[in-house]
């Protein structure tokens, strides 16, 4: 049910996120969805990638601080009011999203949301409860 | 002008007479009252009696800073608890600070060395000082209240900081003399300068400013901004607090050290070698007259030179050059001393942090500024902005709760702190002085 995000950590100055992109791609690592938060000082630059083992093997050989998180893929309907459903599910259960991002990739015809939750098997079990389609991470990485 | 013209202006042999006087009986004290005076004296094969004369002093073991910290709080004290009147303790040190005690015949010594120091830099009574050096377990503040009360002139305790409030009282009080650090002074200008307020126009005529490096072109920026005379003093806790040695009024040439109390010597500071006159290295001083905590050729780790030269002023006493550095790796951080060994093992007490980190001194706006930079390794790392956010605050808080100095906390990259052999560069200091 879990999808695994690798989370990398990147200093606010010029060239940084090309290097990434770079070492990802020479190693034939494909971005599926991004997302970069950042601060004045920092980023956190969120991936998820086809390959998640061999994305943080290169990335820290080359001297990145890399960690892997457990999101969540939600199929959200492509229609107006859509995302709010889902989000009205989790506050009813009084789960706070921490972050997040749109995959690029649709699925049949529906749009696809990366969440991180404070509580993740919690959120899980409210958004199934609410009957919403949860993407498994094999599906997701060769979407 | 003088304060005591006997003893300022005593002729040197006079005046070294009276200094192997004062040595031979405080080695004697020192010998009979302190048990690490005692072994370091027996070990060095001296005895107080072996000192005959002043050049004699050269074969006495230097006391450091870390034997002060060895003995925290009070095993250096020649005198019982029941005659110490005041306990002071040196600023900035992380867990053991270094504590010197004054019996109260050693605060009327500093208190007339201060008032000596005061009169030194031309102030006298009817002089109103603004005494904006911090009052506490810092010597600074007291120290100078001390002496400017004893020459009788009329001293306003504010302490440091509440620039606004400073700036209202030297309008309103009439301030004439400004005691602070060189670089809160500068901070006082910019102020003002913002408030519309004119010095030119204030009664300020003379500053009294220490407790960090500063230079020659900081003296003229000073002078110019805030319309007065800047003069350089000097004092360290561990010797006694300001009032160790001061700038003459009249020739705003080196600093005068009061040396029927106290003897200097430089030295190499690596072979530990006495240097002669005009040669630059590190500072010692012996103490003579103190009873609560006399200390014997106590490195300084200062820099600076010495000149035996008479001076315009008339005083015969001895005169040191500005401080011109450190032989050590402590930093002066707008008055605070932080040693990076200090900052390293705040950041190894924060769960996860590794102590690769750089120090980044500055001076913006004539204030100085630290950045402390750490890397982020997976320990500390966290997909959550929030987290890291949290993780530098705490570092910025740590380092203000222990050593008291505002800094900025920056989260790097990995290996972007060089590595090098042996020795890290832990410091960037970008302050042009």
């Amino acid at each position: 049910m879990k999808v695994e995000q690798i989370s990398i950590f990147i200093e606010n100055k010029s060239g940084r996120l090309a290097e990434v992109t770079r070492i990802l791609g020479d190693a034939g690592i494909n971005i599926r969805a991004l997302a970069l938060a950042d601060t004045s000082d920092f980023g956190i630059l969120r991936l998820i990638v086809n390959d998640v083992e061999k994305a943080k093997l290169v990335l820290k050989e080359k001297g990145f601080t890399v960690s892997k998180t457990e999101v969540v893929a939600v199929e959200v309907p492509d229609r107006p009011g859509g995302l709010s459903a889902i989000l009205q599910a989790l506050d009813a259960e009084r789960i706070n999203v921490e972050y997040m991002y749109a995959f690029v990739e649709r699925c049949g015809g529906n749009a696809v949301i990366i969440f991180r939750f404070d509580e993740t098997d919690k959120a899980i079990a409210a958004l199934k409860n609410s009957t919403f389609n949860i993407l498994e991470g094999e599906r997701l990485y060769s979407m | 002008m003088f304060f005591n013209e006997e003893f300022e202006t005593l002729p040197r042999p006079a005046l070294e007479a009276l200094q192997l006087k004062r040595l031979q009986a405080v080695l004697e004290r020192v010998y009979d009252n302190v048990p690490f005076y005692k072994a370091s004296f027996d070990k060095a094969a001296i005895r107080p009696g072996d000192v005959r004369s002043l050049d004699d002093l050269q074969r006495l073991p230097f006391t450091t800073k870390q034997d002060m910290r060895d003995s925290y709080p009070y095993a250096l004290f020649a005198a019982p608890m029941e005659e110490i009147v005041r306990i002071h303790a040196s600023s900035g040190t992380t867990g053991k600070p270094t504590v010197v005690g004054y019996t109260r015949k050693d605060i009327e010594t500093w208190s007339e060395l201060m008032a000596r120091t005061l009169v030194t830099a031309s102030v006298h009574t009817g002089d109103i000082i603004q005494n904006a050096y911090g009052y506490g377990l810092f010597t600074g503040g007291l120290g100078v209240h001390n002496g400017a009360e004893r020459l009788g002139a009329s001293v306003i305790p504010i302490s440091g900081g509440n620039t606004k409030r400073q700036i209202m009282i030297m309008q309103d009080f009439g301030s004439t003399v400004l005691t602070c650090t060189p670089s809160y002074s500068l901070f006082m200008a910019e102020e003002a300068k913002v408030e519309g307020v004119d010095f030119k126009k204030l009664k300020l005529r003379v500053g009294i400013f220490g407790a960090e490096p500063w230079s020659e072109a900081m003296r003229g920026e000073i002078e110019e901004k805030l319309n007065l005379v800047a003069l350089d003093i000097y004092g360290l806790s561990e010797i006694m607090g300001p009032g160790v040695a001061q700038e003459c009024f009249e020739g705003k040439c080196g600093l005068h050290i009061w040396e029927d109390h106290f003897i200097p010597e430089i030295i190499n500071p690596v072979t530990g070698q006495r240097l002669g006159e005009g040669e630059k290295g590190e500072l010692v001083v012996t103490t003579i007259t103190k009873q609560g905590i006399p200390l014997i050729r106590y490195r300084t780790r200062d820099i600076t030179s010495i000149t035996y030269e008479p001076c315009i002023c008339g005083r015969t006493h001895a005169r040191i050059a500005r401080m011109s550095g450190r032989s050590d790796d402590m930093l002066i951080i707008r008055g605070v001393n932080v040693f990076p060994s200090q900052i390293e093992s705040i950041l190894v007490g924060i769960e996860g942090v590794e102590p690769h980190y750089l120090l980044i001194v500055d001076r913006r706006d004539n204030l100085d500024t630290l950045e402390v930079q750490v890397e982020v390794d997976e320990q500390i790392f966290s997909d959550e902005v929030k987290v890291l956010q949290k993780l530098s605050r705490r570092i910025e808080k740590e380092i203000k709760d222990m050593l008291g100095v505002t800094c900025t906390a920056k989260l790097v990259e990995p290996k972007t702190i060089q590595r090098s052999e042996g020795k890290a560069k832990r410091v960037i200091d970008n302050r042009k002085l």
